[in-house]
């Protein structure tokens, strides 16, 4: 039992080495789409979760995840689910700290489904001046889990991991 | 037709309304009004194809043999495509396209909310990450049909426009075909005649906030679910399939 969770543990450190192209400051248990790991003799399997279904980083992913297992030697398979879907609740508060201090602002509150138009929405703050006078440009930025931001103190656009 | 057969047409009627779709937005690529609202229209279209890729794979298992994603997407004749007639019409400008896509997400919202608790678990999970994502993108057409049909007399225009000459489109929305009726029939789909009522609400009331006018009662065009495609599908597929149709095969 102890040799299995120190395997299970050696996996984990591993996937922590492995980052989200898009956002390369996030591993991919920061990002919180490793949901599973499990150890079946000497093959280790993992269930991973896409963030949006038409994420382009996603192939990338699980072939950087192979990659980095093949390379200790760990006989490794991968499974993609759907359920439950990936929110950001699942992102974790170190990751959130890393896309702060790359400049991207994190998600703020605990995601929920909505469709009200024109919500007032909390203030997201600049992750360069930490301004709260901010505001949204787009709800659809430059990665498919980002929305537009602005400054308006500072003047700098940035991104927001948004609430998904 | 058995269950297993209506199974496939009925998931392959999703995956083309995706595919079609989002191939539609994505001619906006480079061609938005502003840069925002055309990053905005690319992203739906990535969501849309996304959701093609999972309901295209799901098909292609069940239809076994040398059948892939690719092929379902790319060998297919425009009278195998069974996507709505109203993912197939033209982009025309940005006023159609907010248009073409509120009618759908209004639609598509609470349909994909109700094919969650369906009797196909894949299907339900497909549905699940589908919905979080249509939520944005009711947001955001919704959104624009309030901001253009309250905006100057000629954005006012252009909106009336669009939903006037869309609206022969929607019916079929609401038309069951017949191995929709299967999946309905066997708690697998959720009964889209059932959803007419309130979408008419829903859309009624976005556009007494937009300052528009709902439609009257019209003549609907139908057809796209089994097959019967207006000629705007063809010139899609021909862009859409020309590489693998010229270079059958081919990977990059």
């Amino acid at each position: 039992m102890t040799q299995e969770m120190d395997f299970k543990q050696k996996v984990e450190q591993i996937l922590e080495t492995v980052y989200d192209p898009e956002v390369p400051v996030l591993s991919v248990v920061d990002l919180g789409i490793i949901r599973n790991i499990s150890v079946h003799g000497n093959e280790v399997r993992i269930q991973i979760t896409p963030t949006y279904t038409g994420c382009p980083a996603m192939a990338l992913i699980e072939m950087n995840i192979h990659a980095a297992l093949d390379k200790e030697g760990i006989e490794n398979k991968i499974e993609t689910i759907l359920s439950p879907a990936w929110t950001t609740d699942w992102m974790s508060e170190s990751g959130k700290e890393k896309l702060k201090a790359y400049g991207i602002a994190a998600p703020m509150r605990h995601a929920k489904v909505t469709t009200a138009y024109f919500e007032e929405e909390d203030a997201i703050p600049c992750p360069r001046c930490l301004s709260l006078n901010t505001k949204k440009i787009s709800e659809f930025g430059s990665t498919a889990c980002k929305a537009l931001y602005q400054c308006l103190d500072c003047k700098e656009p940035f991104d927001y991991f948004k609430c998904h | 037709m058995d269950l297993q057969e209506a199974k496939l047409k009925y998931i392959l009627h999703l995956a083309d309304n995706a595919l079609i779709l989002g191939q539609r937005l994505g001619e906006w690529c480079g061609h938005g009004p502003v840069l925002e609202q055309d990053m905005a229209m690319t992203n739906i279209s990535l969501d849309y194809l996304g959701r093609a890729r999972l309901l295209f794979q799901y098909a292609a298992e069940i239809k076994g043999g040398n059948t892939t994603e690719d092929s379902l997407a790319f060998t297919r004749n425009e009278w195998e495509y069974e996507n709505v007639l109203l993912v197939e019409q033209p982009n025309t400008d940005f006023a159609f396209t907010v248009a073409r896509q509120f009618f759908l997400d209004a639609f598509q919202f609470p349909y994909f909310s109700l094919l969650r608790s369906g009797k196909d678990k894949r299907l339900a999970d497909i549905a699940e990450k589908t919905v979080k994502e249509t939520a944005y993108h009711l947001k955001w057409s919704g959104e624009w049909v309030i901001r253009l049909g309250d905006g100057t007399d000629i954005s006012r225009q252009k909106m009336q426009k669009a939903i006037d000459e869309l609206w022969t489109y929607t019916g079929e929305l609401f038309e069951v075909a017949d191995y929709e009726r299967l999946m309905i029939d066997g708690q697998f789909a959720p009964d889209v005649a059932a959803l007419k009522n309130d979408w008419e609400t829903k859309v009624s009331e976005v556009l007494k906030v937009a300052g528009l006018e709902m439609p009257a009662p019209i003549w609907m065009q139908s057809g796209g679910k089994t097959g019967k495609h207006s000629e705007h599908l063809g010139y899609i597929l021909a862009d859409l399939q020309y590489m693998q149709r010229a270079y059958p095969g081919m990977e990059w």
